[in-house]
Parts: structure tokens; C-alpha cells; sequence
């Protein structure tokens, strides 16, 4: 039986991306369905009743939800290929420790990018800047997160490149200037192809905020 | 170096108290347990998990091991020739891990809400926890266990908030037994499990912890 593998995504998503590297760096052939967040089909609302959100990774029919799940179900489904996880269960672990702690960074940068100006943007700023900075520890000076190879923590991570510039703008600080490794890091990642073709444009993705913004200011006073 | 287990953890913990005990007997590992209050952040609670500086922590032959479900997934991977928590099937795992994850994300501020605060706030998480009580009893359905007929990885993680149930319901004013029956009768299968009697608190204990706890949270 052929596989068919369809993607439900939304373009600028840090999450969705991850699926898309995943899937791109075991050569899998997908089918992309772009979504609007704003009028869910009726596909979405069926595929991820609980959530309702993107990215859901339908195989041959059945979803799977949650993109570090659905990294790992990659990962399990098509092993033959490139490994995105460690074999050795401490070291997997490891990675999944990191890719559950790249995860918590999200409420620090909602804070950032939506929260009210002033105090709330700046504890977000503060919050992000602080675990970004752990996250580099990690990091050190390895080439990826797991040493040579390019795997699951530099997925979990590489999603929010994207975002950077439009953090950088709206908090009004540089990135690199706090975590030059990171964005060394990133760059390395930018070269590979599975990046380059999952990543959507940084300049789009700063360009859409103001519009993002009035969205669900819309949505939260319905 | 012998198979040295110990786990850091504290009894009335949250985060799924219980979840990585249960996991460890049923597959019958020995370790050393390490009572551990969070709030004292002792010197091996810092130095076992320095980013969080939270229990439960899994040290297993000197390296560590943080958050519940990450140490589920440890232990079956590392004592794979007994008692399988997760199913071999991709598939099947990816579900048990969502699963997993809604309990791990969507159970712990609301359920915490419910017997900590009062008023608006307490009502408000007190309706947000009966919808996810609501799914969680829709997802079991007739199936004896999350799984089907095997007690596995979704049933540890969600034991592990079992001996709160009794405060929530209480300080909530709820029956869980009247509003979800397949959940109750679920939880009962269980408890005829002796991985989860020896490894969850007292309910009654956690109802009188969860009284003091409230006075000084205000909410009493």
C-alpha cells in the first residue's frame, strides 16, 4: 500500500514546521493543506476534535497530533532513514527533556509579542531571553544539539528562527547579541534542505503581525 | 556500578505523585526512595535537576532523569523485557502519548485552582476541569483500560493525580462517581493493581494537606 501522508498546517507556525523538517528529512512525499485559523474546516475540527489545532499529521487516515509527537511518530514509522532520535534511552531522553523545555518557552514569547506593553512584554522578554540562554548552554559548541547529527532538540528549536526577526523588532533587542551561538546555529541549520524548504520567510512572518494582532483581539472579544 | 534507582519525589506532589512509582512496580525495579520537599530545594534536588529544580527526579546509575512522562518512557525503554507501559505499535504510541501530553498540559492549573482558590477563579477552573474530566471519560469509553485491555502508559499518568480526586471533589463540590461512572469504575479497576496501592498517597492525608495548604493560599 502506498502511503499517503497529508499535513494540516498554518504558514507562519513554529510547530507546524517541525512536522514539515521531520517529514522533508526522510525524503517522505506529503501532501500540504494550509488552514485558516480563523474559519477551521470541518477536516481540522474531525482530525483533532480534543485541540482543534494545527499541525495534524494524517497518515493513511489516521491523525496524530502534537508536533513532537508527530517528530517522533516520523522518527518510529520510517526508521530506515536519517535517525532524528538517539538510540541509547538516556540519550533520547535527553532530547526529549530539551524538546518539552523548547516547548515551555512559548508562554514567555506570547507574553512578548502580545502581551501588553510595558511590564507584561518586558517579564515575556525576559523569560525568553533567560531560556534561550539555557537552551544555548546546551548547546555549547556542538555543531547540532545531539553532537554531529541534526536531530529532534535542533527541530523542536529551528521553528522559531523564523520568528526571530519579528521578536527582535517588537522587543526591541538583538538576539544575537545575547546568544551568538544560537544564531550560529541556526545559520548552520538554514543550509540544510529540509530546513530551507520548511521555513517560511522571516520578513512575511514580521509583516503579518500587525494583522495576526487585530485577528485575535477579534477572537477574544467575541 | 549495580543498577542504582533512586527517585527524588515528594507525597503530596502533583505532578503526577505516584506516576513513577507505579511505573517502577510494575516493573518490579528496586530503588531507593528519597523523600523530597521541592520548596526546601536542597542541595542533590538543585544539582539533580538544575533547570527545573523540580521532583519527581529519576536518577538511574548516577544520570538524571526529569518530568514524569519522559521517566515512563525511560524505564520501559531500560527494562524492556517485562511489563510493557507503552505499545510497540507507532501508531498506538503516538495516541498514548497525546494522551500523555492533554493530562500533563490540561490537568495541573485547573485541578490545582479547584481546591486552591475561591470564588470567580475557582469557578471558572472548577468548568474547565469537568470538560476535561468529560474527554478523558469520553476517550476511555467501554475499554477497560486507556490502552484496551492492557494497564499501560495514559492509566500511570493519570493515576498519579488519583489520590487528589478526593481534595478537588471536596473543596470543587462534585462527585466525580455521579458525573463520570466509566472514569470511576476505571480508577477502581486499578486500585486492584498493587503497583498503584503501594505507590499512591492517601487520599485522606492529601484532603487534610490540601485544608493547610488553602489557609494559606487565602482560599479558606
Amino acid at each position: 500500500m502506498v502511503d499517503e501522508v497529508i499535513l494540516l498546517g498554518y504558514w507562519p507556525s513554529t510547530f507546524g514546521v517541525r512536522t514539515r523538517i521531520a517529514l522533508e528529512e526522510k525524503d517522505i512525499k506529503f501532501d500540504y493543506r494550509e488552514q485558516d485559523l480563523f474559519n477551521k474546516s470541518s477536516l481540522l475540527l474531525e482530525m483533532n476534535p480534543v485541540h482543534k489545532k494545527i499541525p495534524v499529521l494524517i497518515h493513511n487516515g489516521k491523525p496524530v497530533c502534537e508536533s513532537l509527537i508527530q517528530v517522533e511518530y516520523i522518527d518510529e514509522t520510517w526508521p530506515g532513514k536519517i535517525p532524528l532520535l538517539p538510540s541509547d534511552p538516556y540519550q533520547r531522553d535527553q532530547a526529549k527533556f530539551w524538546g518539552d523545555f523548547i516547548d515551555k518557552m512559548v508562554p514567555g514569547l506570547v507574553r512578548l509579542m502580545w502581551g501588553a506593553k510595558g511590564e507584561e512584554q518586558e517579564a515575556g522578554k525576559k523569560e525568553f531571553i533567560e531560556m534561550l540562554k539555557t537552551v544555548e548552554s546546551e548547546l555549547g559548541d556542538k555543531t547540532y544539539f545531539g553532537g554531529e547529527a541534526f536531530g529532534y532538540v535542533d527541530i523542536a528549536l529551528i521553528g522559531y528562527y523564523c520568528w526571530f526577526d519579528a521578536f527582535e523588532k517588537y522587543g526591541n533587542f538583538s538576539i544575537e547579541a545575547e546568544c551568538p551561538k544560537i544564531i550560529a546555529w541556526a545559520k548552520s541549520c538554514m543550509k540544510r534542505d529540509s530546513v530551507a524548504k520548511s521555513l517560511p520567510d522571516s520578513e512575511k512572518v514580521t509583516e503579518l503581525v500587525p494583522e495576526l494582532k487585530k485577528k485575535w483581539l477579534c477572537l477574544k472579544s467575541l | 556500578m549495580a543498577d542504582e534507582v533512586i527517585l527524588l519525589d515528594y507525597w503530596p506532589s502533583m505532578f503526577g505523585m505516584g506516576t513513577t512509582k507505579i511505573a517502577l512496580a510494575e516493573k518490579g525495579v528496586a530503588y531507593e526512595y528519597k523523600e523530597t520537599d521541592p520548596r526546601a530545594k536542597t542541595s542533590l534536588l538543585i544539582e539533580t535537576n538544575p533547570i527545573h529544580k523540580k521532583i519527581p527526579v529519576l536518577i538511574h546509575k548516577g544520570k538524571q532523569i526529569c518530568e514524569p512522562l519522559i521517566q515512563l518512557e525511560y524505564i520501559d525503554e531500560v527494562w524492556s523485557d517485562t511489563y510493557p507501559i507503552l505499545p510497540s505499535d507507532p501508531y498506538q504510541k503516538a495516541q498514548a502519548r497525546f494522551w500523555g501530553d492533554f493530562i500533563d498540559k490540561k490537568f495541573y492549573d485547573p485541578s490545582w485552582k479547584v481546591w486552591g482558590t475561591r470564588g470567580e477563579e475557582q469557578v471558572t477552573a472548577k468548568k474547565e476541569l469537568l470538560e476535561h474530566f468529560k474527554t478523558l471519560e469520553t476517550e476511555l469509553g467501554d475499554k477497560t483500560y486507556y490502552g484496551g485491555d492492557v494497564f499501560g502508559f495514559v492509566d500511570i499518568a493519570l493515576m498519579g493525580y488519583y489520590s487528589w480526586f478526593k481534595a478537588i471533589e471536596k473543596f470543587g463540590e462534585f462527585s466525580i462517581e455521579a458525573e463520570f461512572p466509566k472514569l470511576t469504575q476505571w480508577t477502581k479497576r486499578c486500585l486492584e493493581r498493587e503497583s498503584v496501592v503501594m505507590s499512591i498517597a492517601d487520599s485522606d492525608k492529601i484532603v487534610e494537606y490540601a485544608y493547610v495548604l488553602r489557609r494559606k493560599l487565602g482560599a479558606e
